[in-house]
């Protein structure tokens, strides 16, 4: 064969290793945040639901101010608070059964309380006698993640080693848009992605990392649209409607149990309140866009719906103001009484067994307790 | 009785064979890092662990140290016994975070709760020929880091030994691997693999009398043959190969110094605001009256690390620690 009947039967062909591409298609999120409430799809929910989402939102918007206060009073060091986004916080909490585990950050403290864990041991942190107060496999709660994104990876490897031990269990890992901007958000998707781990990451949209406003830390058409870089599904969902986060994070939970692999969901919502009780908002943004936000209200949202349909009357309005009072009172009265600490714990815990290095610190501080005992005592 | 020939045996030999016995002996222990599966690591320590255990057991994970060692914690948080492997030293950075603020802290944060039986191996230190990033001596970035364990060995049978007591650990644990003695050989049977030795205690490699070189993991072999060069100048050198950095064997090092009363420390890491520092500080606050002579430290240059056309000159060798051990002020003695 010549040359040029070589050329003439040439036909071009792909690269030998390439494959084709998945169809990113059915990963990509809707063009807008799914809605429930005030929608048609309202008529399908469950009115028990609603009416319990109703209830736990209303509890969680107290919590907030409860906690809020309390740094007033001294009783907490500081508190990130999640008013406007108690939606989120109570649906993450409400999706997941027993044996799941939920994986928040500092913001989320919400959430682990309406996941079952006492109030008071989830505000150690906060409060400054203990990082984390809780045991994090009484409620399968991890420990309140500080640095950001950090938990990702822990959740998915948790879900992992659940999946190589046959449990049949979900973990949902909870982020802000800040976090999304950090590489073990980058990280735990990719893993989880490649390993199909069960896992849920739901990324709360607030519009601000502290007070850097989303277009400031991202440029991707939404950040569930990152989902598909992985090969996952991205969700967009109302984030102030708990109806709508609810379904949507139900989904996730029930297609990781499957087997289905991760799903990511961005839940656009808003921070009503600065990033702490140590921030000034006004600083960064106006009182318009906060007043607008307050119209989309995750209570307002949902109470309207449920009188609307004549699920909730003033007697039962009544009933959850007077549960998240109840919350609120014996939070502040236990968080008013000042809390235990011995000092000899700070050695108790660095390795199962201290190293002689740290024995010998343990008596140098026991000896330096001993002489400041002795010396209040010699005071008149 | 039957006995069982000793065969010479390298030190990558007796880390698989750790990696081995310890999966085989424990289901819930996990190999995760990059090429640990199929090709069996770059220096070949997970060599057969997939074929043997499977995939699950040994897996190769994507390109990203922070997210093996943070799955890892998810994996231990679970019950599992994860044993990561960094590929190289520097290319242990970007897991930093997930080592400072999680792995060392976790059991602390829970009080207990959640303790991480986790260990991270590291091959570290230079001495092959190794291009950027692939030679540094990086044990005092864990050091400096309370709730790690450091552990580093420098001989065959301490190698087995002291990774099967790591990944039993229920603490986290930093493994750091002498890359350079890899290929170090020793009489040493994998048939009969010596007992686990507990991690904390220094051992005396060498007794003499004139003064103790402390040392561990790399520069193990280089004091060895320092000590036999110095009997031509008259002195009988102790050698005490620490073993573990944290938790550290002060009741070995102070008892050979105070014998001795002159100490030298050698390792790769720079000098300042090194191991040595620390370790010198040690000695003189413990034994400061026995001491005949200012502990000295013979260190790495405080330098990024060198080229490896160049690496000779950083590197602690004979001639530096014998120059070393010179200025112990021996003038008192004549």
């Amino acid at each position: 064969m010549t040359v040029m009947e070589q050329r003439g039967a040439y036909r071009p062909t792909p690269p030998p290793a390439w494959q084709p591409r998945t169809d990113p298609a059915p990963l990509l999120p809707d063009a807008e945040p799914y809605r429930v409430l005030g929608t048609e799809a309202a008529a399908k929910a469950d009115p028990e639901l609603l009416r319990r989402l109703y209830a736990e939102l209303v509890k969680g918007r107290r919590y907030n101010a409860q906690a809020t206060a309390l740094t007033k009073q001294g009783r907490l060091a500081v508190y990130p608070s999640s008013t406007g986004q108690e939606a989120c916080e109570v649906a993450a909490a409400l999706v997941l059964e027993e044996r799941d585990w939920l994986f928040p950050s500092y913001r989320d403290t919400l959430a682990v309380v309406a996941r079952g864990v006492d109030p008071v041991e989830a505000l150690t942190l906060l409060r400054g006698d203990w990082h984390t107060g809780y045991d994090p496999y009484e409620h399968r709660v991890a420990p309140l993640s500080t640095p950001l994104a950090t938990q990702l990876p822990h959740a998915v490897g948790l879900a992992h080693a659940a999946r190589l031990k046959g449990d049949d269990v979900v973990a949902l890992a909870m982020v802000g848009d800040g976090g999304t901007s950090e590489g073990d958000f980058h990280e735990a998707l990719n893993f989880a992605a490649v390993w199909q781990a069960p896992v849920v990451f739901l990324v709360q949209n607030n519009g601000f990392a502290i007070s850097v406003p989303l277009a400031k830390q991202t440029a991707a058409p939404s950040l569930a649209h990152k989902a598909v870089g992985y090969g996952m599904p991205g969700r967009l969902v109302d984030g102030n409607d708990a109806a709508a986060v609810h379904e949507v994070l139900a989904d996730a939970v029930r297609r990781a149990r499957a087997g289905g692999g991760p799903t990511l969901v961005e839940a656009i919502t808003y921070r009503v309140d600065a990033h702490t009780n140590a921030d000034d908002a006004t600083r960064y943004r106006g009182d318009a866009e906060v007043e607008a936000w307050r119209e989309h209200d995750p209570i307002a949202l949902l109470e309207r719906e449920l009188t609307g349909r004549g699920l909730l009357d003033e007697a039962g309005a009544e009933t959850a103001r007077q549960d998240a009072e109840t919350l609120a009172a014996d939070l502040r009265a236990r968080m008013n009484q000042d809390a235990e600490l011995d000092p000899m714990d700070l050695f108790t815990h660095v390795y199962a067994e201290p190293t002689p290095q740290l024995l010998e610190q343990r008596e140098q501080l026991r000896a330096e307790l001993a002489a400041e005992a002795e010396s209040e005592g010699a005071r008149p | 009785m039957t006995t069982v020939a000793v065969k010479p045996a390298t030190m990558a030999q007796a880390l698989t064979r750790a990696l081995r016995d310890a999966m085989t002996d424990d289901p819930s222990v996990h190999v995760m890092g990059e090429d640990v599966g199929t090709l069996g690591g770059v220096f070949r320590i997970t060599d057969g662990l997939a074929a043997e255990f499977g995939e699950d057991r040994c897996t190769d994970t994507p390109l990203a140290e922070a997210g093996i060692l943070g799955t890892a914690v998810g994996m231990a948080m679970y019950g599992l016994r994860p044993v990561v492997e960094m590929q190289f030293d520097a290319f242990a950075y970007p897991a930093f975070e997930q080592l400072v603020s999680h792995v060392a802290k976790m059991r602390n944060r829970t009080r207990g709760k959640m303790p991480l039986p986790l260990t991270i191996r590291i091959p570290y230190g230079g001495g092959i020929g190794g291009v950027e990033h692939h030679s540094d001596a990086s044990e005092a970035y864990y050091m400096a880091t309370p709730g790690l364990h450091v552990v580093t060995p420098a001989t065959v049978a301490d190698a087995y030994g002291l990774l099967r007591a790591s990944i039993a650990s229920d603490d986290p644990v930093v493994f750091l691997e002498p890359k350079r003695l890899y290929w170090s050989k020793d009489a040493w049977s994998p048939e009969q693999p010596t007992a686990v030795e507990p991690i904390g205690r220094a051992v005396v490699r060498r007794s003499g009398r004139s003064a103790t070189l402390i040392t561990y993991g790399p520069s193990l072999p280089v004091c060895m043959e320092a000590a036999e060069a110095a009997k031509a100048e008259g002195w009988d050198l102790e050698v005490v190969d620490l073993r573990s950095l944290v938790p550290f064997d002060d009741e070995t090092v102070c008892a050979s110094v105070r014998r001795t009363g002159r100490a030298v420390v050698v390792h790769e890491s720079g000098g300042f605001g090194g191991p040595g520092g620390e370790i010198a500080a040690r000695i003189t606050e413990r034994c400061f009256h026995h001491l005949e002579a200012p502990v000295l430290r013979v260190a790495g240059f405080d330098l990024p690390y060198p080229p490896p056309m160049l690496e000779r000159h950083h590197l602690p060798g004979v001639d530096r620690i014998l120059d070393a051990v010179g200025r112990l002020q021996w003038e008192a003695e004549s």
